[in-house]
């Protein structure tokens, strides 16, 4: 705590010798916490969004990615992911609008950033956040190429992960509840 | 296999009379003796220090079918034993996706960053200074009552109903942490992620956050760890898999984050193959915990008919109940007080003939929105949704006493 308070003083001090009282004062109103700068929170902050922000550095291709799910994924959710003790992964496309549904990152998934986002986040289930950025988006494409999206020579990266074009992508609409009257 | 029939009070047969005792059974049962536990001195205070629930009750969470992943799973809260509103701590309903962590709070930190002025890194000690509310609220997975396809006459209100728990929540209003990083004027959305293995992540609009609590403990004591210590966000009324465990980061961003959870998972498949999306509310809904699946009615007499109802938009302000099917309905009593967003109790004193009879329950609340049928709802989105099933739901008594789900 003391050690806290002396180094929020010297915060403030800072501001005040450097950038005035006015401005870029680093704590709010109740001057609790500290700054979170980006070099701080690298480690956490992982999040990437449809138009690639947030990707990081590297690249990955299908055949690299072959070996990957070989590795680190078939075991639950099959060899050519079509599923076992965990989801599948491949395949349903055509099947959304009918009795049986398939929802798969083929059939269902709307975008291409969001399987890296994940498998980078939370996969492999037994050992999540191991994987390289160069592994992530070789098992990307490696899923990708399993469900026709993208060809058997594809590499991707933060270019051109964004660029993928999901089949389902139009597939989502916005809530549209309460979708009945009173009876 | 079915469960076998229990009573309607504890787990012991000689309890089961509690509320229908036949005269015969008190005839067997003889003059009353002093029983022993009134004849020597109980034991002491403090022991254990914590305390436990009495070693004639054996309540527990369950989960409805074996999980292949027991971190990537649920258990859901017995509410066919439970009374009032305000769930045990102990048996508040679970819904992990990478297991529960083993949080040191003095290690935790929360970030809120990105559309903001002031980035912030903030401990647990951080945040229980800045002023805090509490506040009693239901959460309710998305995925409760697993009716839109399948059903099974086995079913307790346990398996249909027990992704649905209720207490007071203490925190922080997400409101105030945002005053204090001071969120930028572009800014429309944010994503909330947790700590676990999962790193859960959602992306909420600013616009969904009324009443949302930066929640540390849960009725009086700490979050349990199955509930997020030290920290999670609370959204009232909103799907349970928002309200994020284990919270760790707040970004603050310009349009949805597009996460695995709000696109491959909790959305609502319609029959059209369209999804619908960012379904976030939790509809009026009720059902009768008592009579309810596996109970088992010793005689004809008198019974109180006793059940949950709750709107994740606001106060219930009537449950009706029928006793014939649907048929004919009366209107049930509210305990007081009728919270917003909270579970509300209610109760109706019957008489049952010893015939069969299906037991309903149905809710409205203060938008006039009333629970649905079955048939409505398969109406309006087919049998695909998986999520938001909030249809009426009934228990059939049979002649003999056992009370059985109906679809």
């Amino acid at each position: 705590m003391w050690r806290e308070t002396v180094s929020r003083a010297a915060i403030l001090a800072v501001c005040l010798i450097f950038a005035g009282p006015a401005s870029a004062d680093p704590l709010g109103p109740h001057r609790l916490g500290r700054p979170a700068t980006p070099d701080a929170i690298a480690a956490w902050d992982i999040d990437v969004r449809p138009d690639g922000a947030g990707l990081p550095p590297g690249h990955g291709s299908v055949a690299e990615g072959r070996t990957v799910f070989a590795a680190r994924c078939a075991a639950c959710h099959g060899e050519a992911g079509q599923g076992g003790a965990a989801d599948r992964l491949v395949g349903g496309q055509g099947t959304l609008a009918s009795a049986k549904p398939v929802r798969t990152v083929g059939s269902f998934w709307p975008y291409a950033t969001t399987l890296f986002d994940y498998v980078r986040r939370a996969m492999p289930f037994d050992a999540p956040q191991s994987l390289s950025d160069s592994e992530v988006y070789a098992v990307s494409a490696y899923l990708l190429h399993l469900n026709g999206i993208v060809p058997a020579d594809a590499v991707l990266d933060a270019a051109r992960l964004p660029a993928v074009a999901m089949p389902n992508r139009a597939g989502f609409v916005p809530d549209a509840r309460p979708d009945m009257t009173t009876p | 296999m079915p469960p076998s029939p229990v009573p309607l009070f504890g787990r012991r047969s000689f309890l089961a009379g509690a509320l229908g005792v036949s005269g015969g059974a008190l005839a067997a049962e003889g003059p009353l003796q002093v029983p022993v536990w009134s004849r020597e001195q109980g034991r002491g205070v403090a022991s254990p220090g914590y305390g436990v629930p009495s070693s004639f009750e054996r309540l527990a969470r369950k989960p409805r079918t074996v999980p292949a992943f027991p971190g990537a799973a649920s258990t859901s809260t017995p509410h066919q034993h439970l009374h009032g509103t305000i769930t045990p701590n102990g048996l508040h309903f679970e819904r992990h996706h990478g297991g529960v962590p083993a949080i040191d709070p003095g290690q935790h930190r929360l970030v809120v960053h990105g559309l903001v002025a002031r980035p912030l890194i903030l401990t647990m000690d951080d945040l229980v200074r800045f002023p805090s509310v509490s506040r009693l609220h239901f959460l309710e997975c998305s995925g409760n009552t697993p009716a839109w396809q399948t059903t099974n006459p086995a079913w307790t209100v346990q398996d249909t109903h027990g992704l649905l728990s209720c207490a007071e929540w203490t925190g922080v209003e997400l409101a105030t942490l945002l005053d204090e990083v001071g969120v930028k004027p572009e800014a429309s959305w944010l994503l909330a992620e947790g700590a676990d293995a999962a790193a859960m992540t959602r992306s909420l609009p600013l616009s969904a956050l009324d009443g949302a609590i930066l929640a540390y403990a849960q009725n009086g004591e700490a979050l349990r760890p199955e509930q997020g210590y030290p920290l999670r966000l609370f959204l009232p009324g909103l799907e349970g898999n928002l309200s994020i465990k284990w919270l760790r980061r707040i970004k603050l961003g310009d349009r949805p984050f597009q996460t695995r959870e709000e696109t491959s998972k909790y959305t609502d498949l319609m029959p059209d193959g369209t999804a619908r999306q960012f379904t976030f509310t939790m509809e009026a809904k009720s059902v009768v915990t008592t009579p309810s699946g596996g109970h088992q009615l010793k005689e004809p007499g008198a019974y109180e008919i006793s059940g949950l109802a709750w709107s994740g938009r606001g106060r219930i302000t009537g449950v009706e109940v029928s006793v014939d099917g649907g048929a004919s309905w009366r209107p049930a009593v509210l305990q007081e007080p009728v919270l917003s967003r909270c579970l509300t109790r209610f109760r109706l004193p019957w008489r049952w003939d010893g015939g069969p009879a299906l037991i309903q329950s149905r809710a409205t609340d203060e938008t006039g929105y009333r629970q649905p049928t079955r048939e409505a709802l398969v109406a309006a989105r087919g049998t695909n949704s998986i999520y938001h099933y909030n249809g009426v739901y009934g228990w059939q008594v049979a002649a003999g006493g056992s009370v059985r789900h109906v679809a």
